[in-house]
C-alpha cells in the first residue's frame, strides 16, 4: 500500500507542478523517457547482476559462503534473530555485508536481493520485519570507500580527493545505526498497531 | 586508494575462482547456474522500476522539486544543514544519476575543498538511492506490503544527511 499511496502522490504532484510551472509538455514527455529509462537500467544491471549472483552460486558450493556466514554470525544474528538459523538466508546476508564493506556496490545489490527472496518464502507478500531491516540497512550505504564521489571531486580539481573519507564513515555510521534503531522501532509500533485492528 | 579500487574485482573473482577449483567445485558450471536465476531476478525487477522511474522523471520535469526546496531551505538552515544542497536532499532518495549530477554541479560551483562542496561529496558517499533500492529488493521479492519500510528508510537518510553536515564541520573546521 505505500507504494501505491507514494506513486500516486508523485504522480498527481507532478501533474499540479507541470501546470503550476507551465511544464505540462516536458512531464508528458517525462513520463515515456521514465518508462524507458527503467527498463535501459535493468538492461544495462543484467550482465553484472547475473556475474555476482554466478559468484554467489560458486562461493555457496565452494563453502567460502558458509564459513563468511560463520563468520559474521554473531552481528547478523542479532539484526535477524529469526533467520540466525537459516544458512539460505544467512549466507547471501553475510556476502551482501561483506561486498558493501568493500565497496562493491554492484555486488552488494544482486547478493542482498538473493538474501531477500529467500526471507520472503516465509512471509509472501508481506514484509516481515527482517526483511524491512534487510532494506533499510541496504538504502543507508556502508561502504568503506567512496570511489564515484572521489572521481567526480578529482574532476573538480581536488587534490585529495579521499580526505573526506572520515566523515564519510562518520555520516554513514550515524545513517546505519538510525535507520535500525527506526527500523526496530516501527516494528514495535506497526505490530501493536496491526494487531489492534486484528490483521495478523 | 585508486589501485585498492581497481585491483577488487578482479581480486575477489580470482579468489573465489581458486578457492572452488581447489575444493573441487564445478566452478563454471556454478557461475553458470547462478547467472540462469539472476536473469529471472531481472524479469521481477523491471515492472515495479518502470512504474518508479516514470514517477520520479515526471516529478522531475514538472518542477516539484525545486518548489519543495524552497519551502524546505529554512527548516535546513535550523538543522545545520547549509540551505544549498536541499536540491541534492531531494533528489538523493529517487535518483542516484540525478544525485550525482546536483551533487557535482554543487562541487564545481563552490569547490570541491569548499564547506558546501564537502557536504554534498559526504552526503553522496554516505546515502543510497532509497526508492530504487526498495523497488528493487521488494519487486525481486515479490513483496506487495511494504509495512514500515519506506518511513524507516527516509528516516536512516534525514539522519546521514544530518550527520554529513556536521561530520565535514567536525572534520574541517
Amino acid at each position: 500500500m505505500a507504494m501505491s499511496v507514494l506513486w500516486s502522490v508523485m504522480v498527481v504532484a507532478a501533474l499540479v507542478c507541470g501546470l503550476w510551472t507551465g511544464q505540462s509538455g516536458a512531464v508528458a514527455a517525462a513520463a515515456m523517457e521514465g518508462a524507458a529509462a527503467a527498463v535501459e537500467l535493468c538492461l544495462s544491471m543484467a550482465g553484472v547482476l547475473c556475474l555476482w549472483m554466478g559468484v554467489m552460486e560458486v562461493m555457496r558450493r565452494s563453502g567460502l559462503a558458509d564459513g563468511l556466514s560463520r563468520l559474521l554470525r554473531p552481528l547478523l544474528g542479532r539484526l535477524y534473530p529469526a533467520f540466525a538459523r537459516d544458512d539460505r538466508v544467512m549466507e547471501p546476508l553475510s556476502a551482501n555485508i561483506s561486498a558493501n564493506l568493500l565497496g562493491l556496490g554492484n555486488a552488494a545489490t544482486p547478493l542482498g536481493v538473493q538474501a531477500a527472496r529467500q526471507m520472503a518464502r516465509r512471509t509472501p507478500g508481506v514484509a516481515s520485519d527482517a526483511l524491512c531491516m534487510l532494506v533499510v540497512c541496504n538504502t543507508a550505504s556502508i561502504q568503506l570507500i567512496p570511489t564515484t564521489v572521489a572521481s567526480v571531486r578529482a574532476a573538480a580539481g581536488c587534490a585529495a580527493p579521499f580526505d573526506i573519507l572520515p566523515a564519510v564513515w562518520l555520516a554513514s555510521a550515524c545513517s546505519v545505526t538510525a535507520g535500525i534503531l527506526a527500523a526496530k522501532l516501527f516494528a514495535r509500533l506497526w505490530s501493536a498497531a496491526e494487531g489492534q485492528e486484528g490483521q495478523p | 586508494m585508486t589501485l585498492w579500487a581497481d585491483l577488487l574485482v578482479p581480486l575477489v573473482l580470482a579468489a573465489v575462482a581458486l578457492w572452488g577449483v581447489a575444493r573441487r567445485v564445478d566452478v563454471y558450471g556454478a557461475l553458470s547456474t547462478g547467472a540462469g536465476e539472476g536473469l529471472g531476478v531481472l524479469i521481477k525487477i523491471a515492472p515495479p522500476l518502470v512504474g518508479l522511474l516514470t514517477a520520479v522523471y515526471m516529478l522531475r520535469a514538472s518542477g516539484a522539486l525545486e518548489l519543495a526546496a524552497d519551502l524546505l531551505a529554512p527548516v535546513l538552515t535550523v538543522l545545520g544543514i547549509p540551505p544549498e544542497t536541499v536540491g541534492l536532499l531531494l533528489v538523493r532518495p529517487v535518483s542516484g544519476s540525478a544525485a550525482l549530477g546536483v551533487g557535482a554541479e554543487l562541487i564545481s560551483a563552490y569547490g570541491p575543498d569548499s564547506l558546501i562542496g564537502r557536504t554534498a561529496a559526504v552526503m553522496l558517499g554516505s546515502t543510497e538511492t532509497t526508492f530504487y533500492t526498495v523497488a528493487v529488493y521488494f519487486g525481486a521479492a515479490g513483496i506487495k506490503r511494504t509495512r514500515y519500510t519506506i518511513p524507516a528508510a527516509l528516516c536512516a537518510d534525514l539522519a546521514g544527511f544530518v550527520a554529513a553536515a556536521w561530520a565535514v564541520r567536525i572534520c574541517f573546521g
